[in-house]
Formats: structure tokens, C-alpha cells, sequence
């Protein structure tokens, strides 16, 4: 069970929810936690926070709770929540919102997550498009998950379904740019975020 | 001999189909004393109906016997079609054979073998059955309204709209209730007493209505349409007459008294007016506080008073006046939180206030001119909890009701507050958000984006540290223990009866619940109407609710008394108790038995044994009497009998089941 003095929350606590709320284009307000979107979650037994709890967590002001929450990592991001939200509320691109600002925070709640969305993103920039074997190769590596996928290659391969051949786009130069100014555009908006609020305090 | 007549029906196949009809009217001629029995398809038809009055005619028919469907669906037909006859409408028994007989059963030998002996039963009642005559009872086109809230002031003015003579008992020195303590109203913050007080005034000057303020309801007697009601006007120690309401006198008095009005949070001088627009806008002096009445020394404010108005020989006056009707519309109280609360504090934290306090405390006219500042050091509080059913859902400390009015109140609090303290943090702590009404559950939402943060759950204890009130509670959502630092804590107490409504209803014989809220005749279809007739019912004595809601039922109260006053006179039930006072022992038991307090034990004279004795017998009213016959069944002596279902009559019925 959690203690929480709700008086001690700070105002960068609160504000910091409050922009994870604007990135993901959501008004916390909105929610009252009629647990819609837990109810249709299909990852929910897996999480640690139901989805409506990383909400009012929110809420609350309680960033940190949120931020070393696993469940915005677990997310699946299949937009059940917020396509059958009454409010409105965009839970899903919370979700995402959440999993950004915890990693730029350096927090890892589930590493495996994090390492494979940087190789994803690796893959993609590289090639233009996914090659998923040796996306999957990489990534359990990475992870130290090295035969998780063993008894799969083989068969996989076997009928035909992955191969050793890469692919690569033609224009994948162009999607490499498109990867690299998101990225930038992310780091650039942080950092400017980090500094006004260092210029408040 | 008496000449019975027997009229089954076949109601198409709902009689038909299950019991043979025909051989029902078979059994039926042979029974004694009837001359004549017919059957028809549908006896409640038109032609149906002129073929039983003709035959009653025709066969000189004295007693009658339907054969038909619940007397709940007819009875009232056959009786009005029997008015029309030499018959009196009261020689008549219907014999349930559709809902009792054809419709629950499915075996036709059996269903037919009831049906003989439900119509051989009520041959054999309707043989011994008497005439019966209703009586007139006559109106008194007045009403009486108890109570001059918000309830009470629409009833007065829809009954005096429509023509009627009102009067008004206010136990306060003004009219306004609750209503006018408000600051503002949801859903649309309406200034509470902008709505209020015109209401106010208008009652005080309409031609039809009397205002009785600082009166209260001594006695009662009498029934519907005669309701004899004394009402006791305390001493004001003021000549209304010669008052003008300069306020001459409040200025100069040198009492202190705490303030009830303004919820205990500031001081009024011991001759008063309760609020500047008070109606009748003119002071009472409190003798319980007056220095004058009180020690013999001061007298400032008949020194002052420019009119002479002031006398302090004044006393209690008694006027007794009949009433046709009665509506109450004493409203409610908060709960007393102290001393059931000692976790929150029980009223040893000043900074921990009922809602009504913060009502006066954002209200430009009250303590505190409208700033939103705490009693204790009268600074402003910038972080306020507010907590909810307080006394309400809480069977164990207070009750097990929910207020109803309090989810919208607590949010129009946290509105308020947020309004005039931007800077300030509010959080509500809630169990439930009840907002089923027109706008407020859009008025809920919008206190939520003003930034008022709800938590839902209980607070268990609030205790002190250094200045700050600390909340500890649960937000549930989370699964979390929280806690809040607060400057201010308001509760949202518990709504409960006014105080002495055990005492006036008694008098009125109108019966209370548990909790003691005034309870209706039906509480879905006889909402206004108490089973006391001519005793109706308005605003949160019934239970409690928000204006809107009291309003409404005002106005259905009012229409009921319309339709009552525009009466000359009332038909009364004939099927009434009467005594027979040679076996009556006067020992009351039917006294204490009967819901309507019909019954009263009076001396009467008797000659026995060729001596004058005066011995206590029991004598129903015939008006409150409703014929329900509880008392013939409590009485041990068998005095009481209910005409037209006498004890004799119901065991002829028996018999007639009996004989094989």
C-alpha cells in the first residue's frame, strides 16, 4: 500500500503531470474513473497499475509513481481504452506520453521494452523498413534472452516465413532524416521544457 | 324476508373460461331468500347495466349480489348504478370470482366449486347487511400552512392565488427557513436570497395570506374540513401596529447575544430583526437575554423608539381559528455533528465548520462581508477540505439516509471557494457523487475543471499540527492513504427533522418514520397527501431534498388543498366504526390502536339496573374515521363494529363456507 501526503506534493510534481497530459492532448479533469478502460484492457492482469490508476495517479500529482510505473510499458498500444472511453480521454496516448517522459527521465521500469524500441528504431532507420529477424536477433542479444527464439527460427525458417536476406528501401535515406529530426525535435522540446522549469525554481 | 338478487358475469373468457358460470347461477337459485339471478357476458356494459337495473326493478329486488370482477375494479360502479334504484347503495356485495378465482386457477371442477362458495358467502352477508347513509361534512375554505420556508411560502401563495384564505405559523421571527441563509443556488448560482426574499415579501403583502411569525401550533382538534387549530403568538414585547422597523432600537440595545442566524460566527443585540430583509421587518426582543426583562435595569430601546412601540408588559397570545385544510412544511435541521464526530474534532477545532457556516462566511451580508476567511484567526484559508455525509450513509453514528442535497451543495462549495480564493487548494472527500438533476451533473464537472480535487473516500480523523487541520483518509482509486494539510475544514452534515416535529405531528395524528420525517399516504402514488385526510405535506419535512424538489411538491400540496377548499362540502364514508356502547368497557384499547385518532373515551351517562350510572365509553368521529377496522378486531369486549362488514355479517360468511 502507498502513503501519500497530498499537501507535500510539489507544483513541478503537478506540472510535470500536467505535460505529460498536454503531450498525450489530454484534460486530466475529464476522468472520473469509471474503470472503463481497465475493463477492456487486454494486457491489464500483466501491469502493476491498472491503466485508470496510472490516471489518477495523474491526477493526484504523484509523477514519480507514474514514472516507475511498468505499465505504460506493457502497453500494447491497441486504443481499446480510449476508443471506448466515455470522457474522451485519450488514455492510450497517455500511455505513450508517460513512457517518453520516463525514459527521458532515465528510468527504465521494464528494460527489455526500452532496449527494444531503440532497436526498432535502429532497425527502421538503417533499412527503411523492419527486418524482423534481425530485429529479433539483436534484441535478444541485447536483452540476454539469447535462445528465445530458438525452437521458432528454425521452423520459421524452415518454411520460408523469415530469411537471411535484408531488406532494404529504396528511399531509406529519407526515412533515416524523418527518424533522425523526430528524435531531435523531441531531445530539442525537453530540453527547453528542462530549462524554463530550472529558470522558474 | 329479503328479496336477493344475483348477477354473475362472464367478463368475456376471463370468468367464463376457467368456472362454469352457468351452473354457478344454477346453485345461486337454489339458495334462500333469492328471487332472482341472470348472467351476461359483460355485466359492467352499458346494456349489461340496464339489464341489472331493470331486472331490480322489475323483480322488486331489495339486496344485490355481483358476481363479477375485484370490487377494487367495480365496486364503485354497482354503486352508483344502485343510487339510481330504490336499492341502497350499501345493500350490495361483490364476490371477487376473476382476480381471487378464475384468474389463479386452472382447474375448471375446482375453480367452478370456489366460485359457488365465494357467491354462496356473500348471499349470506348481503342478507343480514343494513342501509347505509353518508353524511355531509361541510368545509372551511381556509388553510393552514406550518411553516414559512420556501415550502411553506409557495403553498401559501398557490392556495391564496386561487382565492383561498391562508395563514402562515412561522416559529421563527421571520419567514425565509433555510432558504434565505443560502448564499447561492445550484445549479445556475442564483443569490439565494434575490430569489427568496421577493417571495418573502410578496407573502407578507398578499391580501389572502396571514403571517403568524414567532407563532406556534398549541392545539388541535377536529377532522378534514374542520380542522380546529390554536396557535400561540409569543410575546414580541413590540406593537407591530406602532412599529415602523426604523431599527432605532437595535442600534442602541446593549445586549450581546450569539447570532443563530449567522450560524454562531457573530453577535446580535437581544431586540433583533434576523436578517435586514426580514418579513415582517420588524424587531421581537429575545426576553430570555433582555436586560430589562431580565434584571428590571436598561429599557434603552423604549427610550429610543420614536413610536412608542415598545412594551414590556407584552405576553403570549392564543387564538383558536377552524381550518378546511392543513399543510405542514416544517422543513429540517442539520444534524448535531459534535458529539457524534470526536474524530473529527467534535467541535473543539473552530476551524472545522457545517456547510451552513460556509454559506455565511461567503455570503456578502455575513460575518464576514463575503471574504472567505476561518473563525479562528480570521485569515484566509488556503487550502480548504471539504467532507461529505457527514451523519449521512453512517448508520452507526448518524444516519442511515442519504441528504440528497449535499453532493451539489459541497460542489457549489468548492465552486465558491475556488471563485474567491484562486490560489487556494480544494479537495472534497466523497463516497458517491449523487447529482440526478436538471444541470448537475454538467455542474459537478465544471467544479472539477475549476480544480477542486475529489477523493473518494471517508476521512477517518482530522487532527492539529501547529495551525494546519490535518486530514488523514483514503483515496480508494489508488488504494492509498493520504493525508491534506488543511486551514479549513468544512463537513457536509446530515439533514434531519426540525426540531419538536414528533410533538406537532402527534397532535395532527400524522405518522413519522424512523428518523421521524412526516411520512405521505403512498410514496409513489400519494405523495403530498398524509393518511390523516385533509393533512398534506411540502418540502423536506417529508424527507430530505432540494429546492427545486420542494418547490415542485409545494405547489402539488397547494393544488390538493384547491381542490379540497373548492368543496362545499365532503361525502363521508358511511362504512364507518360505531360503538356499542352497553358492552363497551372504556378501557381505550381501540384508542391506542387506531392510526387516525378517531376514537375518543368519553363520560356517559347510562341508566342500569334502574340506577343513573356514568361510566367511560369509546365515540368514533366519524370524519377521521377511515373504516380500516383495526378497532373491532382489538376490541376484547366485541364493542366495535365496522358497518357494512359486522361482525355478524362476516360470520355468516363464515357459516355459509362451513356448511357442507
Amino acid at each position: 500500500m502507498r502513503f501519500l501526503d497530498l499537501s507535500a506534493i510539489s507544483d513541478a510534481d503537478k506540472q510535470a503531470c500536467e505535460a505529460i497530459a498536454r503531450d498525450a492532448g489530454v484534460n486530466l479533469k475529464d476522468c472520473y474513473q469509471c474503470g472503463k478502460c481497465t475493463a477492456g484492457c487486454p494486457l491489464a492482469e500483466s501491469m502493476d497499475l491498472v491503466p485508470r490508476e496510472v490516471i489518477r495517479y495523474l491526477q493526484l500529482g504523484a509523477v514519480d509513481v507514474v514514472l516507475e510505473a511498468k505499465t505504460p510499458w506493457i502497453c500494447a498500444q491497441c486504443v481499446v481504452c480510449s476508443s471506448r472511453c466515455p470522457q474522451n480521454v485519450d488514455i492510450c496516448s497517455v500511455m505513450r506520453a508517460v513512457r517518453l517522459a520516463s525514459k527521458h527521465a532515465g528510468k527504465r521500469p521494464v528494460p527489455e521494452a526500452d532496449i527494444f524500441d531503440d532497436e526498432f528504431i535502429a532497425n527502421v532507420r538503417a533499412h527503411g523498413v523492419s527486418n524482423e529477424q534481425y530485429l529479433a536477433a539483436a534484441y535478444n542479444v541485447k536483452s540476454g534472452h539469447f535462445v528465445q527464439d530458438m525452437g521458432n527460427a528454425t521452423r520459421m525458417l524452415k518454411r520460408g516465413m523469415v530469411g537471411v536476406a535484408m531488406h532494404n528501401t529504396k528511399g531509406r535515406a529519407n526515412v533515416a532524416a524523418l527518424v533522425d529530426r523526430a528524435l531531435a525535435a523531441d531531445s530539442t522540446r525537453r530540453a527547453q521544457a528542462d530549462e524554463g522549469k530550472g529558470g522558474e525554481a | 324476508m329479503s328479496r336477493i338478487g344475483v348477477f354473475l358475469c362472464y367478463c368475456g373468457s376471463n370468468i367464463a373460461g376457467t368456472v362454469d358460470v352457468e351452473a354457478v347461477a344454477e346453485m345461486a337459485r337454489s339458495l334462500p331468500e333469492v328471487v332472482y339471478v341472470e348472467t351476461n357476458k359483460y355485466t359492467c356494459s352499458d346494456p349489461g347495466q340496464e339489464g341489472v337495473k331493470n331486472a331490480i326493478i322489475e323483480k322488486g329486488i331489495d339486496r344485490v349480489v355481483v358476481g363479477a370482477c375485484s370490487p377494487r375494479m367495480h365496486e364503485p360502479t354497482w354503486r352508483k348504478l344502485l343510487a339510481d334504484t330504490p336499492v341502497n347503495p350499501y345493500m350490495l356485495e361483490v364476490a371477487n370470482l376473476r382476480e381471487q378465482c378464475s384468474w389463479v386457477h386452472k382447474d375448471r371442477e375446482v375453480a367452478t366449486a370456489k366460485a359457488i362458495d365465494l357467491v354462496k358467502m356473500a348471499v349470506a352477508k348481503v342478507a343480514r347487511l343494513q342501509p347505509l347513509h353518508s353524511i355531509e361534512i361541510p368545509v372551511h375554505k381556509k388553510a393552514l400552512v406550518i411553516g414559512g420556508g420556501i415550502a411553506g411560502m409557495q403553498t401559501a401563495l398557490d392556495i391564496a392565488d386561487a382565492g383561498f384564505q391562508v395563514t402562515i405559523v412561522e416559529r421563527e421571527t421571520s419567514l425565509g427557513g433555510k432558504m434565505v441563509m443560502l448564499d447561492k443556488t445550484f445549479p445556475t448560482m442564483d443569490c439565494s436570497a434575490c430569489i427568496c426574499t421577493p417571495k418573502m415579501s410578496e407573502v407578507g403583502n398578499h391580501p389572502n395570506i396571514t403571517v403568524k411569525s414567532y407563532s406556534e401550533v398549541e392545539n388541535v382538534s377536529g377532522y378534514i374540513g374542520n380542522f380546529e387549530v390554536t396557535i400561540r403568538e409569543k410575546a414580541k414585547f413590540i406593537d407591530y401596529n406602532l412599529c415602523t422597523g426604523c431599527g432605532a432600537c437595535e442600534t442602541k440595545c446593549p445586549a450581546k447575544v450569539t447570532n443563530a442566524f449567522e450560524q454562531g460566527m457573530s453577535q446580535r443585540t437581544a431586540i433583533y430583526k434576523m436578517f435586514p430583509q426580514a418579513v415582517p421587518a420588524k424587531p421581537v426582543i429575545d426576553a430570555e437575554h433582555c436586560l430589562k426583562l431580565t434584571t428590571g435595569k436598561c429599557g434603552v430601546c423604549s427610550k429610543v423608539c420614536p413610536t412608542g412601540a415598545i412594551n414590556y408588559e407584552d405576553e403570549d397570545k392564543l387564538t383558536t381559528e377552524t381550518y378546511g385544510a392543513v399543510v405542514f412544511a416544517t422543513g429540517y435541521k442539520l444534524i448535531d455533528w459534535k458529539p457524534l464526530y470526536p474524530e473529527y474534532g467534535g467541535g473543539k477545532y473552530e476551524d472545522v465548520i457545517t456547510g451552513l457556516q460556509f454559506e455565511r462566511l461567503v455570503n456578502a451580508s455575513g460575518p464576514t462581508e463575503g471574504h472567505v476567511l476561518r473563525p479562528s484567526d480570521r485569515t484566509e484559508p488556503k487550502s480548504v477540505v471539504i467532507i461529505k455525509c457527514v451523519g449521512s450513509r453512517d448508520p452507526n453514528k448518524g444516519k442511515a439516509y442519504c441528504s440528497r442535497a449535499c453532493c451539489m451543495y459541497s460542489a457549489k462549495h468548492a465552486h465558491q471557494y475556488l471563485d474567491k480564493v484562486p490560489d487556494g487548494k480544494c479537495y472534497v472527500f466523497y463516497m458517491d457523487v449523487r447529482t440526478p438533476g436538471k444541470g448537475y451533473d454538467e455542474f459537478y464537472m465544471n467544479t472539477l475543471h475549476d480544480g477542486a480535487q475529489y477523493i473518494r473516500g471517508r476521512v477517518s480523523k482530522i487532527y492539529k499540527e501547529g495551525d494546519k487541520l490535518i486530514c488523514k483518509g483514503e483515496d480508494t482509486l489508488t488504494s492509498s492513504q493520504v493525508t491534506v494539510s488543511a486551514d479549513m475544514v468544512v463537513l457536509e452534515t446530515a439533514m434531519v427533522p426540525a426540531d419538536g416535529i414528533d410533538e406537532l405531528a402527534a397532535k395532527f395524528t400524522v405518522g413519522r418514520d424512523a428518523d421521524s420525517w412526516l411520512v405521505e399516504a403512498h410514496a409513489k402514488l400519494r405523495p403530498v397527501e398524509t393518511n390523516t385526510a385533509g393533512i398534506y405535506l411540502a418540502g423536506t419535512c417529508q424527507g430530505p431534498k432540494d429546492i427545486p424538489d420542494s418547490v415542485c411538491q409545494a405547489g402539488a400540496a397547494a393544488s390538493k388543498v384547491i381542490g379540497l377548499l373548492n368543496k362545499d362540502a365532503l361525502q363521508s364514508n358511511p362504512q364507518i366504526s360505531r360503538v356499542n356502547e352497553t358492552l363497551c368497557q372504556g378501557d381505550g384499547a381501540c384508542v391506542n390502536i387506531c392510526p387516525y385518532g378517531a376514537i375518543s373515551i368519553v363520560e356517559k351517562q347510562f341508566r342500569e339496573n334502574s340506577r343513573k350510572v356514568v361510566r367511560p365509553v369509546a365515540q368514533v368521529n366519524p370524519g377521521l374515521c377511515q373504516g380500516c377496522g383495526a378497532c373491532t378486531v382489538t376490541c376484547r369486549a366485541g364493542a366495535m363494529d365496522l358497518l357494512g362488514y359486522t361482525n355478524e355479517s362476516i360470520m355468516r360468511e363464515v357459516d355459509a363456507l362451513c356448511q357442507w
